[in-house]
């Protein structure tokens, strides 16, 4: 029983911490919220130079074979920062199915490619009827004579727009779900992109006989469920670590505001009714803290342990997180609410937080059921 | 890092169980179950402390030199997380937890030799006089005088929510010794024995029907001044750092998951009519069991800190805040659960001993009188409202 970081773990958050406070910055946010792109190219280059792009990658392929502590430690200082650049479609969700589930060839082709920043990648996988079901895809993969044609509505694609390549989740005749790689570019694919909540960019995508040659499939064909749910398991316990990073800042601004803001006199936080909220923030602040460490730690258990570490996780911290930007936001008092404090972008990247890969409410239920409790997830 | 226990703690986890099989016998595990207050009754906890005392394992947090059992914070909480599982009796947590802590630290060797092992081997039993009457969460405006006279003090006053008063031979309370500017100054930290003349105890039954708490009432007490630990007029920190001892050690997590896994075994019986099946429960279910996962982390993240040499902080606090709050929704969620059945109420206790077939089922009595006397949770060692102050302050630096 040990929770302390080791020496590496320690060295890793603190050139993150320095990268992202020297780097991200009010300037740069507002540079980068009008960038079709939605991130910084140079800065996804130093990314791949500072080693992070190959962080978890197996380093039979050029990677660092480093797990979700390490990734949650680089999650925590994005958070931080509000980094909008594609790490987790590319690092943690689309080099982990790959992992999971790609052939050995296709391993060597495209986990170096993540490594030195020459491949970004998104995974389309929700679907409008599915909310926040993983297992219900209406995208079908049928085969034809050269390969696959694929059609369906893929929705929320994060860094679709930016994504050379993008996996697909299709289920195919035998009522699989596969995964396929799709170039960004393929025929009969239309792609609309979006500035999303809280920064960076999505996609809801059209596919409409998209035709994929037949090493486009990942693996054997065999069902990719598992592996999905494995892999968004640990996206969420990375989200998790982002989010404390997120919720941590708001505390310390909304700390340091409610010290040099005076009304009747005094400082708002000598105020017991503002001083227990910051206290109720910070209690809440730690719990997340301590929910996305069991998140990682759990991130390699058997299925239903992990899922129920994972679900317990979003849930909790999709909460605390709720509660940690409202109340920053109220107590900011009228200034919480306008564009021209940082406050909202932290706000809403916790607000799309508790949405991604599904909400508290969601999860909770999950917890549930996979406790063997009869509640529909 | 790392979640699990090395080879050498799961063995010893291997051995605590061994000794509580081998000790906890059925009429103790039946009669906690059966025991809606907050601490098992002498008789039950004190059987209890004599075999943990008989193994070494008397006062799990004394140093060795006063017959502790030398574990490292690990081997501390896996001890905790087994007795809670095994629903072990409360032990008189006054003496282990409380007292003996302040008496080793700032006692003196006469006080020591004479106390802790009366402590260890459960001879005595020890009561809190801290709160007043008109000091609760003020705690240093207390006003039981102590005056000394030759080589007695003589104490008049009263001290109210005495849990365990009526049990309990020994008190150790805080006593105004000098009228001081700053009234923490003022106060000493007194050992008194309750057969001394002038001391008399009225019970208060709390609303879940239970005698736990009293008011004590002190009329010309006459205590040596030898039963003061340490200094006069340092009272107010002993008694702050034995606060900190009631607050938790940081261990509560486990006790937690017993007490929910209860509800959870009575929702999953034709008892309730399986109540788990109502969706509403089954989430609130879940919600509960990550809090407890949540505090749990939170409680390994301040052990690992302890084990590693750090200091982990203000967080005492912080996690009896959460522990209180946590317990209150297990008991809440447990009236819930039993659904008609909590319409019922039986006067006669203890609830292990009653004469009659109750007209519930058994295991159904406790629920009601532990959701109503729980409400003393968010009160009690310092309410939640002062404890988010102690959080503004230590933590925030507010």
């Amino acid at each position: 029983m040990d929770l302390t970081l080791s020496d590496e773990q320690r060295l890793l958050r603190e050139s993150a911490d320095r990268f992202i406070s020297d780097t991200y910055t009010a300037d740069h946010r507002r540079k980068i919220a009008s960038d079709p792109l939605g991130f910084s190219a140079d800065i996804w280059k130093q990314f791949a130079d500072l080693g992070w792009l190959a962080l978890p990658i197996s380093e039979t392929y050029g990677g660092l074979g480093g797990g979700a502590i390490e990734i949650g430690i680089l999650m925590e200082a994005f958070g931080r920062g509000l980094v909008s650049e594609p790490y987790l479609s590319t690092v943690v969700i689309g080099a982990s199915l790959i992992s999971e589930c790609g052939t050995d060839a296709q391993k060597h082709e495209l986990l170096p490619k993540i490594a030195d920043g020459s491949l970004i990648l998104a995974f389309a996988h929700s679907e409008r009827q599915a909310r926040f079901d993983l297992s219900d895809v209406k995208t079908t993969a049928k085969k034809t004579p050269d390969g696959w044609r694929l059609d369906g509505q893929k929705t929320a694609v994060l860094d679709g727009n930016a994504a050379g390549q993008i996996i697909v989740s299709a289920r195919d005749d035998g009522g699989k779900i596969g995964l396929f790689l799709m170039p960004r570019g393929a025929t009969g694919l239309t792609s609309r992109d979006y500035p999303r909540l809280g920064g960076g960019r999505a996609s809801n995508l059209d596919l409409n006989g998209v035709q994929l040659p037949a090493e486009a499939v990942f693996g054997d064909g065999s069902d990719a469920l598992p592996a999905i749910e494995a892999v968004v398991d640990r996206a969420m316990a990375a989200l998790g670590a982002e989010a404390v990073g997120i919720m941590q800042t708001l505390l310390d601004q909304t700390l340091e505001y409610t010290k040099i803001r005076k009304q009747f006199g005094r400082p708002l936080s000598a105020n017991q009714v503002i001083r227990h909220r910051l206290a109720d923030m910070a209690m809440q602040c730690d719990e997340a803290r301590s929910m996305a460490l069991r998140a990682a730690l759990m991130a390699d258990a058997e299925p239903v342990a992990r899922g129920r570490a994972a679900s317990g996780a979003k849930a909790k911290i999709g909460k605390c997180a709720r509660f940690v930007a409202e109340q920053s936001v109220q107590l900011h008092g009228a200034m919480g609410v306008t564009e021209e404090l940082d406050i909202g972008s932290y706000f809403k990247r916790l607000l799309a937080f508790d949405t991604l890969f599904g909400n508290s409410g969601h999860h909770y239920r999950r917890h549930a059921a996979l406790g063997g409790r009869a509640v529909q997830a | 890092m790392d979640l699990t226990f090395n080879a050498e703690e799961r063995a010893f986890e291997q051995e605590v169980r061994d000794f509580i099989a081998a000790n906890l016998t059925p009429e103790m595990k039946r009669a906690t179950a059966l025991t809606p207050s907050v601490f098992s009754d002498p008789d039950i906890g004190m059987a209890w402390q004599r075999a943990l005392h008989k193994k070494g394992w008397g006062a799990p947090g004394w140093p060795v030199d006063h017959g502790g059992p030398d574990w490292t914070p690990a081997q501390r909480w896996i001890f905790e997380a087994e007795c809670a599982r095994a629903g072990v009796p409360n032990v008189n947590v006054m003496g282990v937890k409380m007292v003996g802590p302040v008496i080793i630290g700032f006692g003196s060797p006469e006080q020591k030799n004479f106390y802790l092992p009366r402590i260890l081997s459960g001879e005595d039993y020890w009561c809190q006089g801290y709160s007043e009457p008109g000091s609760g969460s003020d705690l240093a405006s207390l006003k039981t005088r102590a005056v000394r006279d030759g080589d007695d003090y003589i104490i008049n006053g009263t001290k109210i929510w005495t849990t365990h008063a009526h049990h309990a031979n020994r008190m150790f309370a805080l006593v105004r010794t000098n009228e001081t500017e700053r009234q923490q100054d003022g106060i000493s930290f007194i050992l008194i024995d309750m057969k001394t003349p002038g001391i008399t105890t009225r019970p208060i039954l709390t609303i879940g029907g239970d005698h736990e708490v009293n008011q004590v009432f002190f009329d010309d007490v006459r205590v040596p001044v030898a039963n003061r630990v340490g200094e006069e007029g340092k009272g107010w920190t002993y008694g702050k750092y034995l606060l900190e001892f009631e607050r938790g050690a940081g261990i509560a997590s486990a006790k937690l998951r017993d007490v929910l896994k209860t509800i959870a075994e009575l929702a999953e019986s034709e008892v309730t009519g399986r109540a788990i099946d109502d969706p509403d429960i089954a989430v609130r279910m879940s919600e509960i069991e990550v809090d407890i996962d949540t505090l749990e982390m939170t409680e390994l993240r301040v052990l690992s800190a302890l084990q590693t040499g750090q200091n982990p902080g203000a967080v005492s606090s912080l996690l009896k805040l959460r522990n209180s709050e946590i317990r209150q929704a297990v008991t809440r969620l447990g009236v819930d659960v039993i659904g008609n059945d909590g319409l019922y109420v039986e006067p006669v206790r203890p609830l292990y001993r009653l004469n009659e077939t109750p007209g519930i089922p058994e295991e159904l009595l406790p629920v009601v009188p532990e959701y109503l006397n729980g409400r003393a949770y968010t009160i009690f060692g310092g309410s939640s409202e002062i404890q988010r102050e102690i959080v503004a302050k230590m933590v925030l630096g507010l």
